[in-house]
Formats: structure tokens, C-alpha cells, sequence
């Protein structure tokens, strides 16, 4: 797992050529519990996306040791089909899809799956089918599916929305013991309490980098003012961004700050700062 | 009545002659087949799906018929040809663009049909499509059984093999898209199962019939089973029924009934019974209101 470091070179992901991340730079080191931040619309869940493979960059690159499928996600509004007839146990199974693939026999591994169960605390609900659970139910199950998947890097996408304290209590302690075992956790939120008090590292995110680095240091109302000043509008009529044409800064371990900072001194297309010059 | 009246009723006429025997082996394998992709069709709510691949498929068996006469294996080829290309078509433009799946396939089957259309009256000929359109299950010969019977085979290794996966693609395709690259390649495999199955559905049946066993069984089954284990067995012996139940009252009844249709209607009715009374959901049990539990 020491090898499953991901390292973002000048990442720029977005959807119709707006970019919804916009050159991010940065590593996120092995074994690291890594919140991010920001408001809604800041491309928090597009990052994710990014780093699962779920869309392609527009621009820069995503360096990972990680093997395709060794990246466990649990998506925002997970489209799982819950009128599905599947029993909890299936669901959880589904885990196993990297050790059996398509046709290996699940039976041997029914006491693996009902432990998975035990730790998020559906004991006896193995037989249940899927649509019969509750949303925080649900959402233990798929936790359970993250256990079973055993992966060195797991993406959460505001994994605790709709769910309830005592649940989130439970999941937060999942998530301390997966990074004791040395697991990647990024993790997409908004309760900055709750970062405050489990995350040892914040990636501020408003589109572009805001700040990057130890909880404490990042979460500053200096910062979170600035994440928040973030425009949701696209500007349909944004010059084509021509970053790449000029030297850029090496990237920094934890400082895209500074860089986004040059960003904006150098080029007129930044949607949050009209005064740039934007041509609209 | 007596027992001897009632074997004659039921068995008689399997015994009596070969092509009813023909027929129902026919209709039996079909039934061993395509219930299940309904079943999964219906799960996915592509159920209709199904209805615009038949449409896909018929130019193609038209043009085989134009080319070759009534030949089995130039009308084959023709709709595996068209309803091939129309699910892997509309699959790719689903994967690689902005379009959903039913509107991708919507544009293309349509494209297909007209191009039947026009190649038809490109050569001029009044073509007879009847029994294109409603089969010939009375009259299938020993090419066409070992086509369904092929099929049939194919269909449930293929489903055995490709289970897990499809489940999986069904249930959450972003899940199994993180883990493998295997929801493409499935999906198509999926999709090529009922065109297969349509093509030689229509031998016994017809193309428009053809989607009639492999659908109602398995909405049918809905009432009656909760999980896929139930599903498809039901659907397997619904649809059986259906087959023998069709066959027997073309068969035994005055007027002229065509096979295919009443296999189509006998199916029909088992789903009205079932919506009425089945166990899972079924109207009675929906309007009858059960004393709750305590826990």
C-alpha cells in the first residue's frame, strides 16, 4: 500500500471544456486521510471522479501506482438500482469482484462478507433485500462493500449526507481504522467541525486550489472567504485557458496556493475575479 | 369427463402428429431461453428495448427473404446482420456520447426499419412478410429445431458465464466500471443474447411474437418470485406453459387460429391472472389490507 501515493501534475477536469478543477497540483501522500472542502459547484466530486477514472482530464495528469481497479469509490448519489432484487449479502459481495472476478465461488467467503456486515453494525441483515433498508442503512452496506473491496486508496463522496450522528460516528471510526491500516482516504465534506476534528490534511477547493495542507494551517476564515467568493455561473464566453504557454512554477508538495496565486496574476480567463478582464 | 378423454385433449395431439410434436419442441427451447433476458430486460427497464430490437431485426430478415426466397439461413444471417449492428451501433454511441441508451437505440432502429422499408421497394416485389411477421411454428423443420435448439443452448451458457457481471451492470454499473472493464464488453454480450434469441424466436413465432415470450413470462414471474433465484424459473415455466397452452387451443379450436398469436395470448393471460392474484404485489393482495407485525 506504501507505493499508492497520487500525484496531480497542473489537473484541470470539467465537463463541456469548463473546467470544474482547474490546475491542480499536489500529492497526496500514502496512508494520508485527506478532506476536501468547499462550496457547492467548487469540483469536489469532479476531482473524485478524476482520480477513479469516471472522466477523463481536460488537461494535466493524474499519476497514480495504483492498479485500475485497486481505487475503492463511493460515489455522492450512488446510482445503484435499489428496486433491484438483491439480498444485503449480494450487495456487499460485490466487493469481491477483484480476488474472484466473474466466476470464482463466493460460498468460502460468506464469513468474510457477514464480518463486513458485524463492523458497520447490520448484523442479521445479510437476507434483507437491498430496497428495504433505510438511506443510513444503505449507506453502512456500502461501507461494508468498501471493507470488503480492501483497497489501499478509498474515495468518498460526502459520504455522511442524510445520515444520521450516531451512524456518522460509526463510519468516522471505520475511517480512523482504515487509515491505521495505511489506506488512502480522500474524502469529499462540508461539516468543517467534523474535518476539524478526524482529517489531518484539507485540500480547499473553489475550482481552483485554494489552499492545501495540515487542517489547522488551511481551515482560516482567510481561506474559507476566499473559497467562498467562488462564482457557480460558467462564462460561456471564457477565453481558451493558455496556462501551458507560459513557464509555470514547479508544482509544490502542499502549496498550489502560491500557484494559483501566479495563475491570477498572469491570465484574464478566471471566472471569480471579474475584474480580470473577463470578456463578458 | 374421463381420464382417456382428457389425454386425448392434452396429449392427443402431440402424439398424433409430428409437426405439433415439432412445434412444441420448438416452443419449449425458445421457452428455456428467452424468458430469462426478460427477466434481466425487465429488471433494467429496458422491456420495450426489446420491441424496437424485433423492429431492427425484420428489415434484415426481409432482405434475406428478398435475396434467397424463404431460406432459413439467408433470413438468420439478414436479422443477425441488422439487429447486430443496431445494438452494437446504439451501444457505442451510448458509451461514447452524451445520449441514453433508449434514445440512441430509438434513432437507430429506426434508421434500420426504413432502410428495410426502402430496400424492399428498391427491388420492386410485393414480398409476402406474413410468416416473417407471424412465424411458422406448425411448420419448423429440422434446420430451424436445431437453431432453436442452438440458441436455447448458447443463450443459458452464455447467461451462466456472463451472470455475475450482469448482475453487477444492473445493479450498479458505476461500481463495476471502477472495479473492471468488463461492463462493455457484457452489456453487448447482453444485448447480443436477445437479438440471437429474437432471430430465432421468429422461425416459431415471428418477429413481433418473438418478443412476446420472452417478455411476458418474466413480467409475469414478478408476481410470483422476490429475488432472481425465483425469477427466472418462473418465467422458464410460465412461458412452457404458455407454449403448450397456445399450441393445444390453435390446435383444438374451430376457426382457423394462428399458432403464434395464441401462444402470445395464452402468456397474455397467465399475466392478467397473476397481476390479479399473485402473491408479490398482485392487485387482490394490494387491496386486501394484512394485519401488521410487531416488529
Amino acid at each position: 500500500m506504501r507505493a499508492d501515493a497520487i500525484r496531480l501534475r497542473g489537473l484541470t477536469l470539467g465537463y463541456d471544456r469548463h473546467p470544474a478543477v482547474h490546475h491542480l497540483d499536489g500529492t497526496i501522500a500514502p496512508g494520508d486521510l485527506l478532506a476536501v472542502v468547499g462550496p457547492n459547484g467548487a469540483g469536489k466530486s469532479t476531482l473524485l471522479k478524476g482520480i477513479v477514472g469516471e472522466i477523463r482530464a481536460l488537461d494535466g495528469t493524474i499519476e497514480t501506482q495504483a492498479r485500475p481497479g485497486a481505487i475503492a469509490y463511493l460515489p455522492q448519489a450512488a446510482e445503484i438500482d435499489r428496486s433491484f432484487p438483491l439480498s444485503v449479502l449480494d450487495l456487499v459481495a460485490m466487493g469481491l469482484w477483484r480476488p474472484l472476478g466473474p466466476w470464482r465461488s463466493l460460498s468460502r467467503r460468506r464469513g468474510r462478507l457477514l464480518e463486513a456486515l458485524s463492523a458497520v453494525g447490520l448484523d442479521g441483515f445479510e437476507d434483507r433485500p437491498i430496497g428495504t433498508l433505510s438511506g443510513g442503512q444503505f449507506q453502512r452496506a456500502l461501507f461494508a462493500r468498501l471493507i470488503v473491496q480492501d483497497a489501499g486508496i478509498i474515495l468518498l463522496d460526502e459520504p455522511f449526507t442524510g445520515i444520521d450522528e450516531r451512524t456518522t460516528a460509526d463510519l468516522l471510526a471505520l475511517i480512523r481504522g482504515w487509515r491505521a491500516e495505511g489506506r488512502t482516504v480522500v474524502a469529499a465534506l462540508h461539516d468543517l467541525a467534523q474535518v476539524r476534528a478526524h482529517f489531518p490534511t484539507t485540500l480547499v477547493l473553489a475550482r481552483r486550489p485554494i489552499a492545501w495542507g495540515p487542517t489547522a494551517e488551511v481551515l482560516t476564515p482567510a481561506v474559507l472567504a476566499r473559497a467562498l467568493r467562488l462564482s457557480e455561473a460558467w462564462d460561456e464566453a471564457a477565453a481558451i485557458c493558455r496556462h501551458d504557454e507560459h513557464p509555470a512554477r514547479p508544482p509544490t508538495e502542499d502549496g498550489p496556493a502560491p500557484h494559483a496565486h501566479d495563475h491570477l496574476d498572469h491570465h484574464g480567463h478566471d471566472h471569480a475575479h471579474p475584474h480580470h478582464g473577463a470578456v463578458s | 369427463m374421463t381420464l382417456a378423454g382428457l389425454s386425448d385433449l392434452l396429449i392427443g395431439p402431440f402424439v398424433e402428429f409430428g409437426f405439433m410434436r415439432r412445434a412444441l419442441a420448438g416452443c419449449l427451447a425458445l421457452s428455456l431461453s428467452a424468458p430469462p433476458l426478460g427477466v434481466f430486460l425487465m429488471l433494467r427497464r429496458m422491456s420495450l428495448m426489446s420491441e424496437a430490437m424485433s423492429h431492427a431485426i425484420l428489415p434484415g430478415a426481409a432482405a434475406g427473404f428478398l435475396v434467397a426466397g424463404l431460406s432459413l439461413p439467408a433470413m438468420t444471417l439478414g436479422g443477425l446482420v441488422a439487429g447486430l449492428a443496431v445494438a452494437l451501433a446504439a451501444g457505442l454511441v451510448t458509451r461514447s456520447t452524451v445520449l441514453k441508451e433508449d434514445a440512441s437505440l430509438a434513432a437507430f432502429y429506426l434508421i434500420s426499419l426504413a432502410g428495410g422499408v426502402f430496400l424492399v421497394s428498391l427491388r420492386g416485389s410485393q414480398v409476402d412478410l406474413l410468416h416473417i411477421l407471424f412465424g411458422t411454428v406448425l411448420a419448423l423443420d429440422d434446420d430451424a429445431l436445431t437453431l432453436l435448439g442452438g440458441i436455447a443452448s448458447l443463450t443459458l451458457v452464455a447467461l451462466a458465464l456472463l451472470y455475475r457481471p450482469l448482475v453487477i451492470e444492473c445493479v450498479d454499473p458505476l461500481f463495476l466500471r471502477t472495479v473492471s472493464r468488463a461492463g462493455g464488453p457484457v452489456h453487448s454480450a447482453f444485448l447480443a443474447l436477445v437479438v440471437v434469441n429474437l432471430v430465432g424466436g421468429f422461425q416459431a413465432l415471428g418477429t413481433l411474437l418473438a418478443v412476446g415470450l420472452m417478455l411476458l413470462p418474466a413480467i409475469t414471474a414478478r408476481f410470483w418470485a422476490a429475488d432472481l433465484s425465483g425469477l427466472i424459473p418462473v418465467a422458464m415455466l410460465v412461458s412452457m406453459l404458455s407454449s403448450i397452452a397456445g399450441l393445444l387451443v390453435s390446435y383444438h379450436a374451430g376457426i382457423r387460429l394462428p399458432t403464434g398469436p395464441a401462444i402470445v395470448l395464452a402468456a397474455g393471460a397467465l399475466y392478467l391472472v397473476s397481476m390479479l392474484v399473485g402473491p408479490r404485489g398482485g392487485l387482490i393482495h394490494r387491496l386486501v389490507r394484512r394485519r401488521h407485525l410487531e416488529a
